[in-house]
């Protein structure tokens, strides 16, 4: 009935639709002259993500800071979710564009879920859906202001990730996104290798974490570490690093050049 | 703007001033910025007065209908995820920060907060609004968990009162608001009242406030 279309357009409109377009001239029947574009500026942003591959499986390091601009707004963010068994993904960016993605992908599992075949979606399959939804939002020039780290095991194959907000993707041994791509990879680079075990992963990502704390503006000493091997997706609980200030050096760094810095 | 809610077990205290301001003017310096959406839920409004007020509207509208075909108390969190929505999808023309604080009989007492962009984040209190950047530092070294109901009204007035001593655009009198389960109640805490922040007479204003809170 014509009515309830127009009722349901009205909802559609006020309640929005990402994927629709949230545009009132998306539901217009004349093309418009000019491409809609829409502005977008990220408000509540999360910085880095770390994984690197190890030989049981897969690890993941974030911390759980929500930055608003140069303000740590809030100080537990859950940055890394496990998605269905077998996946873990991390974001970088707009923390709001995240929670969507994240209701997306519960979408997809649970679409899955339904066809009753006990087919599961592994890492592979989540890190192309992903990169089509994010390169799609590109392409209408309404990106997801996110870099997605997505990390997984299954069947004994280890997998790790990224997706950026422009729908480039790729899969490496590591991998880092913000900050961590000019400060961890390098660390990753000279000190990882294939037979890693759990605690040699976990103190290669600890240093790298301290790093990042030392010199990400928007990092705090609060994070999260998950493990993903072929039994299942476990992320701690968050924890503090040790810092290192009692450098001599450190307590008067100008001693023989007042002035300086 | 300064507002406020603050969660303790078995409801929460939400706390906003009364300024509002067109440019350097102030347009309204009595104004309620805490906005009922459902018997048990209410929200501090904070950005821009006009949307604030329409999107509490169509919010306050889909509870109304929801709770009506449910034919219980909706909860706290679907009422914030409703406003998420809207203020998500609509991010491009919407200014608004908003708390959703309020009690359901499913998970007690519930602060949500709602900041520019559309993120959600449930927590146990929440500052928003211009004024709440210069009490950061002040609700930090406060707080503590598991404070009573009469802690927390405490808590959100001394915080509110020094962010409206140092922000333009937060003043005039303090509204809170506390939801448990037995009801609702309103305060209103007038100018000699939240004078707590300018000290003038530091025993004065001890004995008024401990006075008062014995007055109820």
């Amino acid at each position: 009935m014509r009515w309830e279309e127009e009722g349901m357009k009205q909802n559609a409109f006020i309640m929005g639709n990402k994927l629709m377009g949230s545009n009132p001239h998306a539901f217009s029947l004349i093309m418009p002259s000019i491409p809609i574009t829409h502005t977008q500026t990220p408000y509540v942003t999360g910085t880095s993500v770390l994984g690197i591959k190890y030989k049981d499986g897969v690890l993941i390091a974030a911390d759980t800071a929500g930055s608003y601009g140069s303000t740590t707004r809030y100080k537990s963010v859950e940055r890394l979710r496990p998605i269905g068994q077998n996946t873990l993904v991390g974001a970088t960016g707009e923390m709001s564009d995240f929670q969507t993605i994240l209701q997306i992908l519960d979408r997809l599992i649970i679409t899955n879920a339904m066809f009753d075949d006990d087919n599961t979606l592994g890492p592979p399959d989540i890190h192309s859906y992903l990169n089509r939804v994010m390169y799609n939002q590109r392409n209408k020039l309404d990106p997801f202001w996110n870099t997605l780290m997505l990390g997984g095991v299954k069947n004994g194959v280890k997998y790790l990730g990224n997706v950026t907000m422009l729908g480039l993707h790729y899969v490496d041994d590591h991998v880092a996104t913000g900050f961590g791509i000019h400060l961890a990879q390098p660390i990753f680079r000279n000190e990882w290798n294939e037979d890693m075990t759990l605690e040699q992963g976990t103190k290669l990502l600890e240093k790298c974490m301290l790093v990042l704390f030392y010199r990400d503006r928007s990092a705090i000493n609060k994070m999260q570490i998950a493990n993903i091997t072929e039994d299942g997706v476990k992320i701690s609980e968050p924890y503090a690093l040790q810092t290192k200030w009692d450098y001599e050096a450190f307590s008067n760094p100008t001693v023989g050049n007042e002035g300086s810095w | 703007t300064t507002i406020m809610a603050v969660q303790f077990d078995g409801g929460v205290v939400l706390g906003a001033d009364s300024r509002t301001s067109t440019g350097s003017y102030v347009a309204n310096r009595v104004s309620d910025k805490i906005v009922p959406i459902h018997d048990f839920i209410w929200t501090c409004r904070s950005g821009s007065a006009a949307d604030t007020q329409a999107v509490a509207d169509y919010v306050k509208y889909y509870v109304d209908a929801h709770s009506m075909e449910l034919g219980r108390l909706p909860r706290v969190r679907t009422v914030a995820n409703l406003m998420r929505k809207i203020c998500y999808n609509n991010k491009d023309n919407l200014m608004a920060g908003l708390i959703v604080g309020g009690w359901d009989p499913y998970e007690g007492g519930q602060v949500y907060e709602i900041p520019l962009g559309g993120t959600i984040m449930r927590q146990k209190f929440a500052l928003g609004g211009s004024g709440s950047s210069y009490i950061y530092g002040l609700v930090d070294s406060y707080y503590r968990e598991g404070m009573t109901r009469e802690e927390c009204e405490i808590f959100v007035k001394k915080s509110i009162s020094h962010a409206m001593a140092r922000d333009g655009s937060s003043g005039g009198v303090i509204r809170i608001t506390t939801i448990q389960s037995t009801g609702v109640q309103r305060q209103c805490i007038l100018g000699s009242d939240v004078c707590m922040a300018m000290r003038w007479n530091h025993d004065y204003f001890y004995h008024g406030l401990n006075q008062r809170l014995k007055d109820g």
